[in-house]
């Protein structure tokens, strides 16, 4: 491995902030020291001045406890937002990692460019994206965010920086690509944004009865539409057990957008912006009115297709639309839960926890079905199979239910998203992550001491130790 | 287009104000201590502009070197429209009440560098009969407190500094703008007990934008700190003497 040589200034302590964090579920709490530093010197200081336990952050849009250190250090990286060179020939932009989606978007889409994978919020950080390898709804074709990042630059513990791609310290670059922040802190990163002619989809809205009719038209629209997505209802069963509305869609191009929106096809409309200003009393979302909410969304699509335009915003980023939509919980929060299966196992798999979740009486107020393609980081998510994301209000009796969930994905050979997680048992992720021992060896080369873990890492007990 | 100088241009509400200048069509010269970092924030806002903005190194207590730099920035520029002082510190401010040498980095850092740099730049403004000059204070020069006043006093100085310049420049058709920043979310508040009422960088950037394009003369960002600071310079010497703020 090669060192770039790097110059650590003697910077003065900055003063951390101690505060209360928690994860977009608002579960569970966590009290760190926080720091928060502007310059990469000030950020060298910070990991290389002592040898507490130290974890990047964000913009804290993981849902559990990946960016939370309990009674340790949490470095903010959002004001490490420089943009440092874009080519139009390549469209390869570097920048730091402080950078976020939304922030790509408004720079680059008017000039017609893209992100090449978008999570449901653009409110994320690249530098968390690729600590959890993100996906989205062009996962089938384009895979996750880590294969159009053409390298970074990570800070080890020393303060020096790495360059890691796919040819220099690949092992390194594999083990932080899905590795939850925990090899060091992601400062630069250099990522292939998507050429597009136009801000909108040509997109289709596709009825589903039942999970049977949903899969079939994920296998159908696959090789035609690179985005695809469904929103499922988990309040209905029997016959109906996983009655979807499929959205898939490709971005439009020039020629088939209809004449008032090719004058400004990259446009990027101002939005309106409503915020939940307060939390909403615990219950207000229980079975019975998620139940009666999918119900009309579902009656809401009455045609079986339906070809429609969409805009980029409203079909990446629905929620977005609600700043503060985490609040609808409650004080209590709650807990999302996302897994996937192999795919020879996705459909026993799908009607096992749907009918589950029915039989609970629980109901997951959003609920999103989609399908996967290949997936390369030791710890990254994706396999080529379905995933289901569902969200659970946290109440008493939750976590013991989603630990049969678990055993169910479990035992068919799937695996739960970490970058959703806040609860899961460390023998469960163990199972579900068989490249553990080879992440644990790239970790223990490049954090020989340990210094970055998290609330996340010490609860599923990853450390190589 | 306008040929704009920002001095201290690493901070937030430096890097916030420069990329709205730059939208708007300026061409940029950003200048700060670090030279690493005032080429990101560079890269940055040719990135996020479109438009290459140039960068260079100065250090607020080099006098010497005070001349041949604005030279330079402006020579490089193509000509000098306006100036923005950003660049301040709160220093160590418990260093400060007892050690002499820290006291005067403070001061040096807040006031003495900036009478030095905009001495010469109001010379090239004056003779030019147009420009503006931007230069970003603090609440904390609005009344003595014994918290801070040793930044607060270089803060207090250089308003009073801005407020005579403002004058004399008046005559030659430039706009001198002083603005009193009250608490921002910047290093500067980050972790400070009891700090309330901050707002975004690029806010307090939007409100000092929209100030300098409606000509005013006295700013505070956020506003309301008009009235807090109203309010806090009518407590009297004897009681004022005796509160912790």
């Amino acid at each position: 491995m090669t060192a770039t040589p790097t110059r650590i200034d003697s910077f003065a302590a900055a003063k951390p902030r101690h505060a209360v964090l928690s994860g977009w579920g608002r579960f569970p709490l966590s009290e760190s020291d926080i720091y928060r530093p502007e310059k990469i010197a000030e950020l060298q200081a910070l990991v290389s001045s002592n040898g507490a336990s130290l974890i990047a952050r964000g913009a804290g849009r993981a849902y559990g406890d990946a960016a939370l250190n309990d009674q340790n250090r949490v470095a903010d990286i959002q004001r490490l937002n420089r943009m440092l060179s874009f080519d139009p020939e390549t469209a390869l932009l570097r920048c730091e990692a402080g950078v976020t989606i939304a922030e790509i978007i408004d720079v680059f889409l008017p000039r017609g460019f893209f992100p090449p994978v978008t999570p449901g919020t653009r409110f994320v950080t690249l530098g968390g994206s690729i600590a959890a390898d993100v996906h989205g709804k062009n996962h089938h074709r384009d895979s996750s965010l880590a294969s159009h990042v053409t390298n970074f630059d990570l800070m080890l513990a020393s303060g020096e920086i790495w360059r890691c791609s796919r040819e220099e310290n690949p092992d390194l670059f594999w083990a932080t690509v899905g590795g939850m922040g925990l090899t060091g802190v992601i400062v630069e990163v250099e990522i292939r944004l998507r050429p597009v002619e136009s801000a909108y989809f040509n997109g289709e809205l596709i009825r589903a009865p039942n999970i049977d009719a949903a899969i079939e038209a994920f296998e159908r629209t696959d090789s035609e539409f690179g985005y695809s997505v469904a929103w499922i209802d988990c309040a209905s069963s029997k016959s109906s057990l996983g009655r979807s509305v499929l959205n898939v869609g490709n971005f439009a191009t020039l020629d088939t957008l209809p004449q008032n929106l090719a004058q400004d096809p990259l446009s990027v409309t101002p939005p309106i912006i409503p915020t939940v200003p307060f939390d909403l009393p615990g219950g207000t979302l229980n079975a019975l009115t998620v139940k009666a909410f999918n119900a009309v969304i579902y009656a809401l699509y009455r045609d079986t297709r339906a070809r429609t335009i969409f805009d980029w915003e409203s079909f990446f980023y629905p929620l977005d639309w609600i700043r503060s939509w985490n609040r609808i919980y409650g004080k209590r929060g709650f807990v999302q839960y996302q897994c996937v299966w192999p795919l020879a196992e996705s459909r026993a798999g799908l009607i096992e926890v749907l009918e589950a979740i029915s039989a609970s009486g629980r109901a997951s107020f959003l609920a999103v079905l989609k399908k996967f393609g290949a997936q390369d980081g030791m710890l990254s998510f994706p396999m080529p199979g379905y995933t289901l994301a569902l969200d659970f209000p946290v109440n008493d009796t939750l976590l013991e239910f989603l630990e049969t969930l678990d055993a169910m994905v479990l035992k068919r050979g799937g695996r739960v998203y970490l970058a959703k997680d806040a609860r899961m048992r460390p023998e469960t992720f163990r199972a579900m992550y068989p490249n553990l021992p080879q992440w644990q060896a790239a970790k223990a080369l490049a954090d020989p001491n340990n210094r970055f873990s998290s609330s996340l890492s010490r609860r599923l007990n990853m450390d190589p130790a | 287009m306008s040929k704009i100088l920002i001095l201290g241009a690493t901070s937030p509400i430096a890097r916030a104000l420069a990329l709205r200048f730059a939208v708007d069509g300026a061409q940029l010269f950003l200048a700060a201590r670090d030279p690493n970092e005032v080429g990101r924030v560079a890269s940055d806002l040719s990135v996020r502009s479109g438009v290459p903005a140039l960068s260079g190194t100065f250090d607020a207590a080099d006098f010497a070197a005070h001349d041949a730099f604005i030279r330079d920035a402006a020579t490089k520029l193509g000509g000098l429209d306006g100036v923005v002082v950003c660049f301040g510190t709160l220093g160590d401010e418990d260093a400060a009440q007892i050690d002499p040498a820290a006291a005067l980095a403070t001061v040096h850092q807040n006031f003495t560098g900036a009478v030095s740099l905009l001495t010469i730049a109001a010379r090239h403004l004056e003779q030019q009969r147009s420009g503006f000059i931007i230069v970003i204070g603090s609440v904390a020069g609005d009344r003595g407190r014994a918290r801070n006043y040793v930044y607060g006093s270089a803060k207090g100085a250089l308003a009073l500094f801005t407020q005579g310049l403002r004058g004399r420049l008046a005559k030659a058709g430039v706009h001198v703008m002083t603005v009193k920043l009250g608490t921002v979310d910047t290093r500067m508040t980050w972790g400070r007990e009891g700090t309330m009422l901050t707002v975004a960088p690029v806010q307090a950037a939007d409100s000092i934008y929209e100030a300098w394009r409606s000509r005013a003369e006295v700013v505070y960002v956020p506003w309301f700190w008009r009235v807090i600071m109203g309010v806090v310079q009518l407590i009297p010497e004897r009681r004022f003497k005796r509160l912790t703020l």
